[in-house]
């Protein structure tokens, strides 16, 4: 008889998938022949991310991310206060919460996009107060909501760039003659290999994502911050990139902001709600779907405006029967959630 | 889309084919041109090295540079200098100071009496102030109309402090009146002539370095910077060394170019180097193609002749016709000329087309087709 409530938290939490599904149609260009309306022909090549991963496990193996009492200002408004986040390697990572909750700020805050006070530490390290490129060379890597690719340079070229930070300037200097293994692999794994010598730019929306998250393999980043890395990409692309990041998360610690539920619940080992600026639960996609404070931030209190519902939808009681995405399957969700991790 | 892709990694043999082709027009130059329109043509492929510079710079790296007059200055008086002091003989007073001056050769011009210590400070003196700048400008995250409002702001200042300086800089008039270049009396055509082949064959091998360039690696990571410079941030690059590589060359670029207009032209003056010659140098790049490789050049070269023979036919006319021409492309052809011949109906092959230029991977052209098909 609990069955009924549960479902309708489901639904709700299911409510904010309403706004990546709107733009979900794949950035293809119809003037350009070769990547647009082509589908990734190749799956992802788990075994290439294999390889990928494979180097250099033992240095990081006992790596985590530690924030504590984390607090970004800006002019006076606090976007994010007193958050406390551990995550360690093995753990798939999701980040979730309403628009304004600071998901994004906290990212931007660990990758010393914006100013904090407090403390993020990776590896022992801390990286608040850190140059940007300081952190990234910590082995912290990020993925932004829009795809931001080199769109003028080829994805072999993308790749290539992202796979030389260390480079040395004589090196930088002279011309790319071979394509460095990890750049290869890189390649099969996001399934880009026929797109190689294409400009980043005529891609479609979902094989952009893919071409970021490729860099941030072949960047050798060992925390990655992925800021909705699903958004745009077909049913069957999701599940490819969920199969990946939880590879991935096996080796690397790994952050994911989403608002994609279905997801979610298939590929998350745990999730951190944000609300307002704070932490306001953590746990398994079970405890947290469960956890009381979440059911009222998602339902929507006065205090809270429109949230991720886009304005003009339907009233929060209604709902659940309405917006509850089609692809979304809450049986499947629901033996999912059973799963033993 | 497919011009700029194209253009990154153009074929060996076409980039060796327009190279032998210029060599031979340099070299035919002479033989055909007066020596008036030869001396002309060297101050052009001079002004045309200031050119090369802002199409990396600029192009490349979306370095909106309007104060490379200052390098360009930089380069000419330095050299200047030089000429007037080996002029005057080993201890002689170049002439102006005499009459303008104290009488006395300040104790900074001293070192450019050896032509071997000009040369160096020459090349030295624009990388290491366009270096300084440029990381401090850079690394405070200045970027697009700020940097380019400083840039020439730096420009005007540098043409005012000229000509503040009358007893040690010639002041408005600036320096002329040079006699002989490293010793080879300037007065003798074979002379003019020879300054003309020097002149031909360094803007090539600046042609040359630039295209190396960008197509190495440094030159993707430029346009990576140019296009998503967060992104490379994120990378583990500092954008801002990335973009000072690029200012160092442009500027160094510029001041050689300065170096060698002082001979040929005969004079160098604040006039040279302010706002106006400033913004001359980047009017020749946009209307040529600033992200291409010949583009600056062929620009640079076309307007500065265009003003030579309009000023000739209507002496005021052409400050009109280079705004109206500016206006134009701005308008219309945000890529310049060069992206005239991507506007022609011609083979639609980047992918295949591409791979002359590493030959790495011949299979790729295939695949590409393959998926088209």
């Amino acid at each position: 008889m609990t069955d009924t409530p549960s479902t309708g938290q489901r639904a709700e939490l299911a409510r904010p998938h309403a706004a990546p599904e709107k733009r979900g149609t794949p950035d293809d260009r119809p003037g350009t022949p070769a990547a647009g309306p082509a589908p990734r022909a190749t799956p992802p090549g788990l075994a290439g991310a294999d390889a990928l991963l494979g180097t250099d496990t033992t240095r990081f193996r006992h790596d985590y991310l530690e924030v504590r009492g984390l607090r970004v200002e800006f002019d006076g408004f606090v976007a994010v206060r007193d958050v406390d986040l551990t995550v360690t390697q093995g753990d798939l990572r999701f980040l979730i919460g309403p628009n304004g909750a600071g998901k994004t700020t906290l990212i931007d805050a660990v990758t010393g996009l914006v100013r904090a006070t407090g403390s993020a530490a990776f590896g022992g390290s801390e990286l608040l107060g850190r140059t940007t490129h300081r952190i990234a060379r910590a082995g912290v890597g990020r993925t932004f909501q829009t795809a931001s690719v080199f769109e003028e340079l080829t994805v072999l070229q993308n790749l290539d760039i992202a796979a030389g930070a260390r480079r040395r300037p004589l090196t930088l200097l002279r011309r790319r003659t071979t394509t460095p293994p990890a750049v290869e692999q890189a390649l099969e794994t996001v399934g880009l290999t026929a797109q190689r010598d294409l400009p980043a730019g005529v891609l479609a929306h979902g094989q952009k994502q893919w071409l970021e998250i490729g860099m941030l393999l072949v960047q050798d980043a060992h925390l990655l911050l992925l800021d909705e890395p699903v958004a745009g990409m077909t049913q069957a692309e999701r599940e490819e990139t969920g199969q990946l990041l939880r590879r991935i998360g096996s080796q690397r610690v790994v952050v994911v902001v989403e608002h994609d539920m279905e997801f979610l619940r298939s590929f998350a080992d745990s999730v951190t709600v944000m609300h307002q600026g704070r932490v306001l639960a953590e746990g398994t996609v079970a405890e947290v779907q469960n956890d009381p404070a979440v059911v009222e931030v998602y339902l929507g209190t006065p205090a809270e405006p429109a949230g991720d519902v886009p304005a003009g939808t339907v009233p929060a009681g209604t709902v659940p029967a309405d917006a509850a995405p089609a692809d979304a399957a809450p049986a499947d969700a629901a033996t999912r959630e059973g799963e033993p991790r | 889309m497919t011009v700029p892709t194209a253009l990154l990694r153009p074929g060996r043999t076409r980039t060796l084919a327009a190279f032998g082709l210029a060599t031979v027009l340099l070299l035919l130059a002479p033989a055909v041109l007066s020596p008036f329109r030869l001396d002309l043509l060297a101050k052009f492929l001079c002004l045309a090295m200031v050119a090369v510079g802002i199409g990396l710079a600029w192009g490349r790296g979306g370095l909106l540079t309007l104060g490379q007059g200052v390098y360009f200055g930089l380069g000419g008086y330095l050299m200047a200098m030089h000429l007037k002091l080996a002029d005057a003989g080993p201890g002689g007073v170049p002439d102006f100071m005499l009459l303008y001056g104290t009488g006395q050769v300040p104790g900074w011009w001293e070192p450019l009496r050896s032509p071997v210590a000009a040369i160096g400070l020459i090349l030295l003196v624009p990388a290491v102030v366009a270096g300084l700048l440029g990381w401090a400008v850079f690394t405070r995250r200045v970027r697009g109309a700020y940097f380019a409002i400083l840039s020439q702001a730096l420009a005007a200042a540098f043409a005012i402090l000229l000509i503040g300086q009358q007893q040690t800089t010639g002041g408005t008039n600036g320096l002329n009146g040079f006699r002989a270049f490293f010793g080879y009396d300037l007065a003798d055509p074979a002379n003019k002539q020879m300054l003309y082949l020097i002149a031909a064959a360094v803007l090539l091998v600046m042609i040359a370095v630039v295209r190396g360039l960008t197509a190495s690696r440094f030159g993707e990571l430029l346009v990576a910077v140019r296009d998503q410079e967060d992104r490379v941030r994120f990378l583990g690059y500092d954008p801002a060394l990335v973009k000072v590589v690029a200012y160092v060359v442009a500027a160094v670029m510029a001041a050689v170019g300065g170096a060698l207009f002082v001979p040929v032209v005969g004079i160098i003056s604040p006039a040279d180097v302010g706002v106006v010659p400033s913004i001359g140098f980047l009017i020749g790049v946009a209307i040529g193609g600033r992200a291409t490789l010949l583009g600056p050049v062929l620009g640079s070269i076309a307007v500065s002749w265009a003003q030579t023979s309009i000023s000739e036919q209507f002496p005021s006319g052409w400050i009109y016709f280079q705004g109206a021409l500016f206006i134009l492309v701005v308008a219309f052809l945000p890529g310049g000329l060069a992206s005239v011949t991507g506007l022609l109906p011609r083979r639609r092959s980047a992918p295949a087309h591409d791979d002359g230029g590493t030959g790495t991977e011949p299979g790729t052209g295939l695949a590409a087709e393959g998926n088209r098909a």
